[in-house]
């Protein structure tokens, strides 16, 4: 039998995603992954457990749990966690929570910006991590066409855009000052069809909201948004009604609109994807809330 | 077109290979625009293939109707006026028989590093000239580049075809010219190709105003040049990344192919120690391979228990690299602070950090007339020929031969910029070089007994990972 010394796309994707990964974990003293519940972190982690196997990954896995989340997020969190022998580090910025920050009354931007970016940067300072990987891809949106595979933060967890490192070969430079840290992206390269296959190809679990399913919903603003606790404020919920929806991307519910669909399948969401128009990212309330959000979010902190 | 089911279209479609491409020119010869329309036009061709598509013709518009094919990568534009450095912007695109990544450079400003930055994984390069220009500083420049960071294939688009009426006598005369510059660069494999961006000739179709171009346009061609042999498949070579002992039982070498093929049951050479040993088994996820090639990420065991770290390397006995720690590299300066010669920087290099002294500077090459001039100290953007020396022995081949060998990154040990990046020509001898002193502890002679040289080899392994080298002496 002849030998083949050729790779699909994919796999040359995993191999580079792989390679990152395990250069963090030889470089750095202590990384952690970022764990949004999404279906590219569920891409990212496969990659993970691929990449020490038959070991066990050697660094844990970090939930910003906003306290908004869906509910079958947490469960799907949790459940996967377990069955996988995963660390699992669960944060919240506790004391906003207390004191009722939420998205219904205090808006969009204060909501994100305290329960998710805050309260990232505080578990990020509480753990002393000094490398983050993260599951962002460059194709999400424009402004992270030019986004490196290591992005360097200093000790504020800021991003200088005019700060950046050069990024050659498979040459990561790892060097850092005290203090500053590191978010990686091991899935730059992936884009939203290559992550469907992928998952499709790899039998990876996804939570189940990414599929079409009857679901109660209220339209507010246009934004097609599903009441997922007692928290929905009184004068929307008279006008929940049953849709046939299913989410692209998943976050804090109060701030995540669903879209009318049929796919119940991962085959039918890739037909759907590929005869929309719309990008992923704009069923995402929290982008409207003024230009170039993302820019400035990353600046802060946000991924 | 064939048409296809959901499911046909995916299992098919997860069977494409990936080609990394480089764009050169700049905004004046078209190339937002051709970006543009490749991502555009071949968008609609993949997704023609399904059966199940309803085209919405609001969506593309009018086939007469004419798109700014070049707002579509608006993205660029927006973050250039907030004054964001943007040297290099990726884009994606798919066809059914391959999917597509473009590193996109700005033009003008900062040429070399950008070109440098993109064009570090391309496979091809796609060099644009305006065809009522031809040939100008600007592709020498591009040319030169793209040939030294060991591009095989280039595109030489000829753009605004429509704007010289498309004339085959004056494509002709581009080429030709274009061909005479590039010979003594020994690119293997160079296509011209006439189009019109704008117009859509050549492009993804056919052009009807060019029937004699006989060539394919230039979407068919990117989806069919054969990349398959341009890796090195000869010579092994595994650096190293990470050692997985998960168990007692279990002691597995983990990297990426860097080059060659490795098989199970193979005699492989470890370095620097040159211990011997064979491959027990090529551990992966998905179970064990017979056989490894690049840039597949796996794990090696081996069959005797030898000591091996992150930085050594596995190869075949027969077929070693260079040992050396004396070696000279075309360097590229990258950063805006201008090289200090005294300074002893970190260089990476495979999965290896070590310390690294200039020792010369032989000449600096001038990007665009290839003339070669001494030098005392590198700025941004500037290439020369440079002779190294590093704190302890690399393996390494000549980055011709071998890219992921021969390529290594410069590290300011202040500032931890990526100051410059090189390619490895080859060693030198001794006699050209001040030699960089090694410390040594000769343990008996400081009378350190021998319940301590446990721990002083452990700090010894740490300062090594920081790139710092000591001898120790045991006898």
């Amino acid at each position: 039998m002849s030998e083949e010394y050729k790779l699909s796309h994919l796999k040359e994707l995993e191999a580079e995603s792989i390679h990152i990964i395990r250069e963090v974990v030889a470089e750095f003293e202590n990384p952690v992954m970022l764990y949004s519940i999404g279906k590219d972190s569920s891409v990212m982690v496969r990659l993970a457990e691929k990449a020490f196997y038959p070991g066990k990954v050697p660094f844990p896995l970090m939930h910003i749990d906003s306290k908004w989340k869906f509910r079958e997020m947490i469960e799907f969190r949790d459940k996967y966690a377990r069955d996988n022998n995963w660390d699992l580090i669960v944060e919240s910025n506790t004391k906003c929570f207390r004191e009722g920050v939420g998205p219904f009354t205090h808006g969009s931007k204060v909501h994100t910006d305290l329960m998710k970016t805050q309260a990232l940067l505080q578990a990020l300072d509480k753990y002393k991590f000094d490398a983050a990987f993260g599951g962002a891809r460059r194709d999400e949106e424009k402004s992270r066409a030019k986004e490196r595979i290591y992005s360097f933060r200093d000790k504020f967890h800021q991003w200088d855009p005019k700060n950046q490192r050069p990024e050659l070969w498979n040459l990561y430079n790892a060097r850092v000052h005290k203090g500053e840290s590191i978010r990686v992206f091991p899935l730059s390269n992936w884009t939203e069809l290559d992550i469907w296959q992928y998952i499709r190809m790899e039998n990876i679990p996804i939570v189940p909201l990414y599929f079409a399913k009857e679901r109660p919903i209220v339209e507010i603003d246009g934004n097609l948004i599903m009441p997922d606790d007692e928290r929905m404020p009184e004068q929307y919920r008279d006008k929940i009604q049953m849709r046939k929806v299913r989410f692209r991307t998943l976050g804090c519910w109060p701030l995540t609109g669903a879209v009318e669909s049929e796919a119940d399948t991962i085959e039918k969401i890739v037909e759907e994807m590929m005869t929309t128009t719309k990008s992923e990212r704009t069923t995402r309330v929290i982008d409207f809330d003024q230009d170039a959000s993302m820019e400035q979010k990353k600046r802060e902190g946000y991924f | 077109m064939e048409k296809l089911n959901i499911k046909e279209f995916l299992d098919q479609d997860e069977k494409k290979d990936l080609l990394r491409l480089l764009t050169a020119g700049s905004v004046d010869d078209g190339k937002s625009t051709l970006i543009g329309r490749l991502l555009f036009d071949s968008k609609k061709l993949y997704e023609d293939q399904l059966d199940a598509l309803e085209r919405d013709t609001k969506r593309y518009g009018n086939a007469g109707e004419n798109i700014d094919y070049a707002l579509l990568l608006d993205g660029l534009k927006a973050e250039r006026e907030q004054g964001i450095t943007i040297d290099v912007a990726y884009r994606y695109f798919s066809t059914n028989k391959r999917k597509f990544i473009i590193a996109d450079t700005p033009g003008h400003e900062q040429y070399t590093r950008n070109m440098i930055t993109g064009g570090s994984t391309a496979n091809l390069a796609i060099i644009l000239v305006d065809a009522r220009s031809g040939v100008i500083t600007q592709t020498r420049r591009h040319t030169y580049l793209v040939s030294l960071l060991g591009i095989k294939h280039v595109v030489l688009a000829v753009n605004k075809m429509d704007l010289v009426n498309y004339k085959q006598q004056v494509f002709d005369q581009i080429v030709s010219e274009y061909r005479h510059f590039a010979e003594p660069l020994g690119i293997p494999d160079i296509t011209c190709i006439p189009l019109s961006a704008l117009k859509g000739d050549n492009v993804v179709e056919d052009s009807e105003n060019m029937k004699w171009y006989t060539g394919k346009p230039l979407l068919e061609f990117l989806e069919t040049v054969h990349i398959g042999s341009d890796k090195n498949f000869s010579d092994f070579r595994y650096p190293i990344q990470y050692v997985l002992r998960p168990n007692l039982d279990f002691r597995g070498f983990s990297s990426t192919m860097a080059s060659g093929i490795v098989r199970k049951g193979d005699e492989v050479l470890a370095l620097p120690s040159m211990k011997r040993s064979r491959v027990k088994s090529i551990v992966t996820y998905e179970g064990e391979q017979e056989y490894a090639f690049p840039p597949q990420a796996v794990t090696i065991t081996l069959e005797d228990e030898i000591d091996i770290s992150r930085g050594e390397m596995l190869v075949h006995p027969d077929n070693l690299p260079i040992v050396s720690r004396n070696f000279e590299a075309m360097l590229v300066w990258m950063d805006e602070k201008k090289m200090n010669p005294e300074e002893q920087f970190f260089m990476k290099h495979t999965t290896n950090l070590t310390r690294v002294k200039i020792d010369k500077i032989r000449y600096k090459v001038n990007v665009n007339t290839l003339e070669q001039s001494s030098c005392d100290a590198l700025e941004l953007n500037e290439i020369a020929r440079v002779v190294f020396s590093t704190g302890k022995p690399l393996f390494f081949d000549s980055y011709q031969k071998n890219k992921n060998t021969g390529a290594f990154i410069l590290i300011d040990p202040i500032t931890n910029n990526t100051c410059a990046v090189g390619m490895i020509i080859d060693k030198v001898e001794m006699k050209d070089i001040q030699e960089f002193e090694i410390p040594e502890i000769n343990l008996s002679k400081l009378n350190i007994s021998s319940e301590h040289y446990e721990a002083i080899r452990k700090v010894v392994n740490e300062l090594d990972r920081q790139g710092i080298c000591v001898k120790v002496n045991e006898r």
